[in-house]
C-alpha cells in the first residue's frame, strides 16, 4: 500500500498497487518464468536479426561444416556455438528459427481455440436452453478424449485430405486447426461459467431493459468480463499446445523438415543419435522443453494469482 | 438407474454414428477408389465396371447404410497399400499395443501408489522432495522427449537394451505375446516405462493427497492410540481407505495410455496398432484410418461408459441426484 497523499496516485503507482502486479513481483518463480519465457519469444521474434546464420539461405551453408560438434568439444569451431546438423547448418540458427515457428503455431492454435470456445462458451451460457445442452454436450463429448490423440487424428485427416503436392505447404494451418479444434472445449467451458454469473447481474438487466440487442449485450458486456480465467486457461493451452505442435512434427504428421519447428529438428535430430551426434537432437529437446516449463510456471502462477478463492 | 443408462448408451450410440459418418466421408472424399483399386491404367469401361460393382452410384444414403452393415460385421476392406483385409491387420497388431498399455499400466501402479503412499507419510523428509519436484519435471517433459532420452542413455550409450521394435514374441494361436521371453521383456520396458511415466506421476501425486487427508482422520488417530503397528496403520487403515478415487482414475486414464501408445510406439518402432495409424497417414491408406478411427471412438466410449456405470454404483450420490 503506498502512504496516503494529497496528490492523486499516478498511473504507475496504481499499476504497482494492482494485488496481481503485487503478487507477481513478490513470487520469484513467476518472475523468472515470466522472463525466461519473455527472453526466448524476444530470441525466436528476433531470429532474423540474433541468429549468427541464415539457415535458410543455401549461401550460407556447407556440407563440410556439417556434424561438428558445440564449440567447447574438441573438434568444434568457434563461429558454430551449438555445432551443426547433417546439413552444416548452425544449430544455434536452426534452434531459434525452429522456436520461432513452434511459438508462432502455438499461439495461432491458442488463438483459434479460444475465438472457438470463448464465442461458443458465451453464446451457451447467455442464450441456455436446448442450444446450452447441445453445445456443452459436445465439450463434454470431446473433453473425454485426450486432447493429444484428437489433434493426431484431425491432423491425420486434413492431411489425407490435401492433395500430396499441397501437403507441405498446408502442413502449418493444418496443424494450427488441428490443435486449434482439440482445445476450444476448454475455453468454452470456463466462459460459460463467467457467462453465467455476468448475466444475472444488475448492468446486463439495465442493457436488456434499455432494448440492446442480445449479441451487443455478449460482446460488448458479457464478453470482457469472461477475460480473466480464460487468460488463465490460454496460458497453459500455449504450452499445451507448443508440446502438440513438436509431438505432430515429431511423429512426422506436422511441420515439414524444409522449415523446421523445434518437433522437426528433433525428429531429423534423433536419425543421427545413435552416431553419437547428440547435439542435434540435444539443443532443440532442451529449448522445447525450458519454454513449455517456463509457460507452464506462469500459467500455474497466474491460475493461483486471479483466483479469488485463494487471494 | 435404467434411464441413465439408457440415456448414456443413446449418448455414446450418436458419438458412434458421428465417427462412422466422418469415416465414411473419409471414403468418399479423399482420393478416387477406383484409382486406389485398379491403379492409373484401367480402361473407362473397366472403371465404370468397378464404379457399379463397388456401388459408388447408389444413392449417398443407400451407400452409408452399406458402410454402416460392413463396419457392424468388422468389415473395412482392403488395405490401400498392404492389400490386405484391414479387420485382419488390427486384430494382428492388436496384441502388441493391448500388452505395451497393460505392462505400463502395472509399472504406474506399483511405482506410483508405493512413493505416493510414501511421499504421503514421509511428507518432511528430502527423499520426499526430491520425488515431487521430480514428478513435476515429469508432467512437464512431452512423452517422445522422455523416450529419446531413455533410447540414448539405455541403448546407444550402455548398451543394456534394444531401442526398438518388438522381439522375442511366442505364437500362442491367436495372441503373439512378447511376455514369455527374456528378451520380449528387454524390448517391452523402455516403452513401456516411457508410456508409464506421465501416469505413474499422476498416480503419485493422487494417492499422495488423498493419504494426507486420510492420515488426518479421527479413525487414524483411534487406530494409533489402540497401539497398532506403524506398517498395519499405513496400508491396512489408510492406503485402502485412498483407492477408491485412484481405481476411478486409473479407469478413465487408460484412454490416456491408449492415446499416448500412438507417440511411444513411433519412437520406439513398436509395431502397435498405433505405428500402424500414423503410417497409414502418411501413405493415405484411408481404410485403415477409418478402421483406427472407429476403433478408437468405441474404445473410448466403452471406457467411459463402464466408469460413468461404476460411478454410479460407487456414489449414492448420483443415484440420488438423477
Amino acid at each position: 500500500m503506498s502512504l496516503p497523499t494529497d496528490r492523486p496516485a499516478t498511473r504507475w503507482e496504481r499499476f504497482k498497487d494492482n494485488d496481481i502486479v503485487w503478487s507477481f513481483f513478490h513470487s520469484p518463480g513467476a518472475v523468472i518464468a515470466a522472463v525466461v519465457t519473455l527472453l526466448m519469444i524476444l530470441a525466436c521474434v528476433f531470429a532474423p536479426v540474433l541468429a549468427p546464420f541464415d539457415p535458410f539461405d543455401p549461401a550460407q551453408i556447407s556440407l563440410w561444416d556439417g556434424k561438428l560438434p558445440p564449440a567447447w568439444v574438441e573438434g568444434g569451431q568457434p563461429q558454430y556455438l551449438l555445432g551443426t546438423d547433417n546439413q552444416g547448418r548452425d544449430m544455434l540458427s536452426t534452434i531459434l528459427y525452429g522456436g520461432r515457428l513452434s511459438i508462432i503455431v502455438g499461439l495461432a492454435a491458442v488463438c483459434l481455440g479460444m475465438v472457438l470456445g470463448v464465442t461458443l462458451g458465451v453464446v451457451s451460457g447467455y442464450v441456455g436452453g436446448m442450444t446450452d445442452a447441445i453445445i456443452m454436450r459436445i465439450a463434454d463429448v470431446q473433453l473425454t478424449i485426450p486432447g493429444i490423440l484428437l489433434a493426431i487424428l484431425i491432423n491425420g485427416i486434413g492431411r489425407a485430405v490435401l492433395p500430396l503436392e499441397l501437403r507441405d505447404d498446408f502442413a502449418i494451418y493444418v496443424v494450427i486447426v488441428a490443435i486449434g479444434l482439440t482445445d476450444w472445449p476448454q475455453f468454452a467451458r470456463v466462459a460459460r461459467g463467467a457467462t453465467l454469473v455476468e448475466a444475472n447481474k444488475e448492468y446486463v438487466q439495465a442493457a436488456r431493459i434499455i432494448g440492446l440487442p442480445r449479441w451487443l449485450i455478449m460482446i460488448r458486456h458479457i464478453f470482457p468480463n469472461t477475460l480473466r480465467p480464460v487468460l488463465v486457461i490460454a496460458t497453459i493451452g500455449l504450452a499445451l499446445a507448443i508440446i502438440s505442435e513438436a509431438t505432430l512434427s515429431f511423429l512426422g504428421q506436422g511441420i515439414p523438415p524444409t522449415t523446421p519447428s523445434l518437433g522437426t529438428l528433433i525428429r531429423v535430430g534423433n536419425e543421427y543419435l545413435f552416431s553419437g551426434l547428440w547435439w542435434i537432437t540435444f539443443f532443440p529437446a532442451i529449448a522445447l522443453v525450458v519454454l513449455v516449463f517456463a509457460v507452464n510456471l506462469l500459467g500455474d502462477w497466474m491460475r493461483d494469482a486471479l483466483n479469488p478463492k485463494l487471494r | 438407474m435404467t434411464t441413465f443408462i439408457l440415456k448414456r448408451l443413446a449418448q455414446s450410440l450418436l458419438v458412434m454414428a458421428v465417427v462412422s459418418a466422418i469415416s465414411f466421408s473419409l471414403f468418399n472424399f479423399v482420393g478416387d477408389p477406383v484409382n486406389n483399386m485398379v491403379g492409373q491404367d484401367a480402361t473407362r469401361e473397366q472403371r465404370i465396371e468397378i464404379r457399379q460393382q463397388l456401388g459408388l452410384d447408389d444413392p449417398i444414403l443407400t451407400q452409408y447404410t452399406r458402410f454402416m452393415g460392413n463396419i457392424l460385421s468388422g468389415d473395412f476392406g482392403l488395405s490401400y497399400r498392404i492389400k490386405r483385409p484391414v479387420d485382419e491387420l488390427i486384430l494382428e497388431r492388436l496384441p502388441a499395443t493391448l500388452e505395451l498399455v497393460f505392462v505400463s499400466a502395472i509399472i504406474a501402479l506399483a511405482v506410483g501408489i508405493t512413493l505416493g503412499v510414501y511421499t504421503g507419510i514421509r511428507r518432511k523428509s528430502w527423499v520426499s522432495r526430491v520425488i515431487l519436484s521430480t514428478s513435476l519435471i515429469g508432467v512437464s517433459l512431452p512423452t517422445f522427449i522422455i523416450g529419446i532420452a531413455l533410447i540414448y542413455v539405455f541403448a546407444v550409450h550402455l548398451r543394456w537394451l534394444p531401442s526398438s521394435g518388438r522381439s522375442g514374441t511366442v505364437d500362442l494361436g491367436w495372441w503373439k505375446t512378447s511376455l514369455l521371453t527374456v528378451d520380449g521383456w528387454r524390448a517391452i520396458l523402455l516403452p513401456a516405462i516411457t508410456l508409464s511415466l506421465f501416469q505413474l506421476t499422476l498416480i503419485l501425486r493422487l494417492v499422495r493427497a488423498e493419504m494426507m487427508e486420510v492420515m488426518r482422520t479421527d479413525f487414524i488417530k483411534f487406530a494409533r492410540a489402540r497401539g497398532l503397528a506403524e506398517r498395519a496403520i499405513n496400508f491396512r487403515h489408510a492406503l485402502r481407505n485412498t483407492l477408491v478415487p485412484v481405481i476411478t482414475i486409473i479407469g478413465l486414464n487408460i484412454g490416456g495410455l491408449i492415446a499416448f501408445s500412438v507417440i511411444t510406439e513411433t519412437v520406439f518402432q513398436w509395431p502397435g496398432t498405433g505405428l500402424m495409424f500414423i503410417q497409414a497417414v502418411d501413405f493415405v491408406d484411408v481404410p485403415i484410418m477409418a478402421a483406427y478411427l472407429v476403433f478408437v471412438a468405441l474404445l473410448f466410449v466403452l471406457i467411459n461408459l463402464i466408469v460413468d456405470i461404476l460411478y454410479f454404483v460407487v456414489d449414492p450420490r448420483i443415484r440420488l441426484g438423477s
